[in-house]
């Protein structure tokens, strides 16, 4: 009968294996971001059934205006790049400079924050007001939760990169770049949704 | 070897007679009254069979596994190290594939003969809006047909009862009267949440969804009453929701039609 | 870049507590979460078969006279969710997940422990919740399915509370599928290859890419639609000009997923059993992992069969049958595997493999129901049936929980180091297998000849063969107890075990029974043959 000797099978391979393994804390972080995405995908998949055979009582606003989201899109893709330059100036140890540009991207974010605010409260339908207002409302409130989620993070972090006693070093650089990649997540999404909601 | 290449063949093919016979022999549907039913028999029979075969099968050859391959008291050691045979697995990933697509072909057909696959937004010119998005059902008919018959009725659903509308003699029925041997369709909708209206003799259901009308078509061949029944659960009440539909010579159902009917209302 | 993460330094051991209370605590363990797992996932089975005997007692008579009619469609919501929700998913995937992966990966514990624990932390109050909702003004009773309009029009509070509830749950799935495709893809032991992880791995990796693509768009429903009930929005409510039907595509999106979710654990934890107890390599390893991914990928493309009747136009019905049906041909591959792998073997007749076969008889036969269900014109009549129960029952209870039992055989020596009594173990199995069926089959008929789901009162003609299917649920509740008595008996006083009782090959018996804290006093063994009953390795001794 086949069996195994637990002893013997150590001995066997007793070759040297080093118990540290690669940094997987990333791959964890993205693998959840595409089970975020995939609640996104639930959502724009709805409104776009819904665009599609549900048409709208006569009167509801179907033209959006352009200029604050069009606005949002440049100022979340610049903080995107300046969330770069962050982690840039991190690698190379200049913490303050670092330290800088995270509350330059956390600034960028607030602002975006204001203008949606501003954005809802000068629309001419409120949440349940027709199909179209409400799924309009949902999916830019769940992604300015995401950006307010964010923004908070990046004001952490950047608390975190101070010279005297931050965690944050060119030697601990993940919760940095765990930020940033969810940051660039989150702002992927808004393009998409900006495709769809306000071009399409 | 040649021994137990008959023992195979002799097994498997009474493992078919069984099915075969299960099959035709025993009966798990209710009666059948309309067109439907016969199709929808044909489709189970074969189903029935083609699952008879494999499940007796399967259960075959894991009660004989068990008894022939068990471990006697004796015994030490370990069965054959047999990893794997591709040209078995290629076997059986082919056969159920063909199988499985032949079943899908043939229930296309039947779907088909049930009137499944017709357009759904041309025939109803009888209806009071003609120009309503019909979204699901079953339409049996095509545009001449229904000129010729023109029986249809309404049918709205509600927290626990059905209603049913005959637009043509302008009055409302909680009974379903319908001629024997004759199309009828139905538009239905429903008040607030969603119903079904299922008939097991038809062997037709269609959900009554609020806001998305849909139609179902049939037609009946057995005089009776049967029982229609809500198939989706509405509330406390839904296993009460129940309503008959009475199927009868076209001389009776016209003349439950003519004492219902109320003149037109001219407004 | 490449750091050292020691699971020993988050394992901070001297601050767990020791002996039954760490079973009570916050512990990282992954064994100790495994047992959580398994202990609150049978406490919440108990809960979910009483109101099943409270169902069946119910339909033993055609009137609606043991409970009120809507304390019944609450009864049968908690039912439903409970079952899925609070035994299935957390105990083939989080029980045995958490306590078999990291010894088949060769790690000492899991990629993220400390999501580990709180994803089994999030059950119990959620668990609580749902179940503590029946006291507030009665619990949700729109079915687990919770179509709107009617889980908008019924008591707002249960609804919520389900919302709610189920919400926290399928959160705890996501982390614990976060945590299994970490663990299997990153945390295997230096020089493992894929192509040489038991079967249960390759399971648990497709199980958690369904639970990670397919939950969150669950979530984001349910969101809409507490929307809906609390904030007075239209999105599923036709009076304010929303769409049911959407409801319906978002929810089985995620709903149909979830049914591979409660089975390809179990596909998985057969593969494992199997082998060991018939002698005999998995036959057909390579063809079993394609067959896993098949179906995972078919998994995510047929879910508007549960919407033959709704609002589906023609054409889709037509793609959703082809589609469903061929999911039967990668199952089957694995059945005819299975078959395959005991033929020729020495077979040991115990409890274990006795649930097994019990499990493969059963699914088939769920197996092929579903295949006929996939027919659109054959749905049309049975939709929303007591064939649909029947069917779905033959492949849960007959499929999945068969092999929860059939797993708790095998592997209680491992975790305990005691044997559970043989005799005890069959008699539970008989008493089992004649209930399931009598309990079961007699409701395909039902289905077919008239009687809808989720009823409290049916027609006369249907009493007797209720009253065999009430008859079969009493034996169902009946043979838990010579499994208790069992568990209880060899907890205390069962035979010594030893290290592995069943000359397994697979890495967890490689180890103590119990096993020690960090899984192996040395090193982990590199098991490059887990199936390789009788080959060579059988000489080394
Ligand atoms: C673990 C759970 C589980 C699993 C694995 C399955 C597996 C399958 N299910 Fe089932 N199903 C449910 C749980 C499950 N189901 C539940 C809970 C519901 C009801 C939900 C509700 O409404 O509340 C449901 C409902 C349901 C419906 C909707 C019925 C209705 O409401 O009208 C359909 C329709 O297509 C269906 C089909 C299938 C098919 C085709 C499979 C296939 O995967 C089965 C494949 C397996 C085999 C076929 C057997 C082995 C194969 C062979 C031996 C090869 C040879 C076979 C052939 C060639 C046919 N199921
Ligand atoms: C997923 C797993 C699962 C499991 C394991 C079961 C197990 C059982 N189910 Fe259930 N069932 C569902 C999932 C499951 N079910 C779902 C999803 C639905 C649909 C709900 C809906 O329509 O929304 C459903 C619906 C459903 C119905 C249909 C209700 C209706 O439509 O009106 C019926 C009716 O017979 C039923 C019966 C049973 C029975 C008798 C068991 C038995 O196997 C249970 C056996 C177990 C026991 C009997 C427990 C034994 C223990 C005790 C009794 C001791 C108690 C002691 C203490 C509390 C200390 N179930
Ligand atoms: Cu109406 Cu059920
Ligand atoms: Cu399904």
């Amino acid at each position: 009968m086949t069996t195994l000797d637990s002893s013997k099978e150590i001995q066997k391979n007793n070759s040297e294996v080093n118990e540290t393994h690669e940094d997987f804390r990333m791959f964890g972080l993205i693998t959840f971001l595409i089970a975020d995405g995939m609640t996104f995908a639930g959502f724009f998949a709805a409104y776009l059934t819904y665009k599609a055979v549900n048409p709208l009582p006569d009167g509801a606003i179907y033209e959006l205006e352009l200029p604050i989201p069009t606005l949002n899109t440049i100022l979340l893709l610049v903080s995107s790049a300046t969330f770069h330059k962050a982690g840039k100036a991190l690698l190379k140890d200049k913490n303050s400079n670092s330290q800088k540009w995270l509350f330059f991207t956390a600034f960028l974010g607030i602002i975006f924050l204001i203008c949606q605010l501003f954005e809802y409260f000068h629309l001419p339908f409120g949440l349940t007001d027709n199909l179209f207002a409400s799924t309009f409302y949902a999916l830019t409130g769940f992604h300015g939760l995401h950006v307010t989620l964010g923004t908070l993070m990046i004001l952490i972090i950047a608390w975190q990169s101070r010279i005297n006693g931050g965690r944050l070093t060119s030697q601990n650089m993940f919760p940095l770049e765990a930020v940033e990649l969810y940051w660039h997540f989150v702002d992927g999404i808004w393009v998409v949704l900006f495709i769809i909601l306000y071009l399409l | 070897m040649l021994n137990k290449k008959i023992y195979l063949i002799l097994i498997i093919s009474l493992v078919f007679a069984i099915s075969f016979w299960i099959g035709f022999n025993v009966n798990l549907l209710p009666a059948e009254a309309s067109i439907n039913a016969p199709i929808y028999d044909e489709l189970f029979k074969i189903l029935f069979i083609i699952g008879l075969i494999i499940f007796i099968g399967m259960t075959i050859a894991v009660i004989y596994s068990l008894f022939k391959f068990r471990k006697r008291n004796d015994q030490i050691g370990d069965g054959i190290a047999l990893e794997g045979n591709l040209s078995l697995e290629i076997v059986w990933t082919i056969i159920p594939s063909i199988i499985v697509l032949l079943i899908g072909l043939y229930s296309y057909n039947i779907y088909d003969r049930m009137g499944g696959m017709k357009e759904l937004n041309h025939n109803h010119e009888m209806m009071s809006s003609n120009t309503e998005k019909i979204w699901a059902g079953i339409s049996q008919t095509s545009d001449n047909e229904i000129a010729i018959n023109n029986l249809s009725v309404e049918v709205s659903a509600m927290q626990f009862a059905f209603l049913f509308n005959y637009p043509n003699g302008n009055f409302i029925s909680g009974e379903l009267h319908v001629p024997v041997d004759q199309k009828v369709s139905m538009k239905m909708e429903s008040k607030d949440v969603i119903h079904a209206f299922w008939v097991p003799e038809f062997r037709i259901k269609q959900d009554i969804i609020p806001g998305q009308p849909t139609i179902l078509n049939f037609t009946p061949t057995k005089v009776g009453k049967y029982p229609i029944i809500c198939a989706e659960l509405c509330g406390p009440y839904h296993g009460g929701m129940r309503a008959s539909i009475i199927v009868e010579e076209e001389s009776d159902y016209n003349e439950w039609f003519n004492k219902n009917k109320k003149p037109e209302v001219n407004l | 870049m490449t750091i050292s993460i020691d699971p020993q330094k988050t394992n901070n051991e001297s601050l767990q507590p020791k002996g039954w209370l760490r079973y009570f605590s916050f512990s990282l363990d992954h064994k100790v979460i495994g047992i959580q797992y398994l202990v609150c996932g049978f406490l919440f089975y108990l809960i979910g078969g009483t109101l099943a005997s409270a169902i069946r007692i119910e339909l033993a008579s055609p009137m609606s006279d043991f409970m009120p009619r809507d304390v019944y469609n609450q009864v049968l919501t908690l039912h439903g969710t409970i079952m899925i929700f609070l035994w299935i998913v957390p105990v083939v995937n989080g029980a045995f997940g958490n306590y078999l992966i990291p010894f088949y990966v060769g790690a000492r514990d899991m990629a993220f422990p400390r999501l580990n624990a709180v994803a089994f932390w999030l059950i119990p109050p959620s668990g609580l919740m749902l179940v503590a909702s029946y006291f507030v003004e009665g619990a949700a009773q729109a079915g687990w399915t919770a179509y709107p309009p009617l889980s908008i029009t019924t008591p707002q509070s249960g609804q919520i509370i389900w919302i709610l509830s189920v919400l926290l749950l399928g959160g705890s799935s996501i982390f614990g599928g976060i945590n299994f495709i970490a663990t299997i893809i990153k945390l295997r032991r230096p020089g493992l290859k894929l192509m040489q992880l038991p079967m249960y791995c390759w399971a648990m990796l497709g199980t958690s890419l369904l639970v990670v693509l397919s939950t969150p768009v669950l979530a984001g429903t349910l969101i809409l639609l507490s929307f809906d009930i609390i904030a007075n929005t239209g999105f599923f409510n036709p009076v304010l000009g929303g769409n049911v039907v959407v409801y319906q595509h978002l929810f089985w999106f995620y709903s149909h997923p979830a049914v591979y979710i409660m089975v390809l654990p179990a596909f998985g934890l057969v593969s494992e059993i199997l082998p060991v107890h018939a002698r005999k390599p998995l036959f057909g390893y390579t063809t079993m992992v394609f067959s896993i991914m098949g179906i995972v990928v078919l998994g995510l493309v047929v879910w508007a069969h549960h919407m033959f009747t709704s609002g589906t136009p023609p054409w889709m019905r037509l793609f959703f049958t082809i589609a469903t049906a061929f999911i039967a041909v990668p199952t089957g591959i694995k059945f005819f595997n299975w078959v395959a792998t005991l033929w020729g073997g020495k077979i040991s007749i115990n409890s274990a493999m006795l649930f097994s076969c019990g499990f493969i008889i059963n699914f088939v036969f769920g197996g092929i129901t579903g295949v006929a269900l996939a027919q659109v014109p054959f749905d049309i009549h049975v939709h929303d049936t007591y064939f649909v129960v029947a069917h779905f029952h033959y492949i849960v209870y007959g499929g999945t929980v068969f092999i929860i039992f059939s797993s708790i055989y095998h592997w209680f020596p491992k975790v305990t180091g005691k044997m559970l009594n043989k005799k005890l173990g069959i008699l539970h199995f008989i008493i089992t297998f004649i209930g399931f069926n009598l309990c079961f089959a007699p409701q395909h008929w039902l289905g077919l000849n008239g009687m809808p789901r989720r009823v409290a009162e049916y027609d006369p003609q249907f009493q007797f063969v209720n009253q065999i299917s009430s008859l079969g649920a009493l034996l169902m509740a009946i043979s838990t107890i010579p499994f208790l008595i069992n568990v209880f008996l060899s907890v205390r006083n069962g035979k010594n075990a030893g290290d592995n009782p069943w000359n397994a090959l697979t890495p967890e018996w490689l180890t103590s029974s119990p096993p020690p804290v960090e899984n192996w006093k040395g090193e982990a063994p590199l098991v490059e043959e887990p199936y390789g009953y009788g080959k060579e390795i059988s000489e080394q001794k």
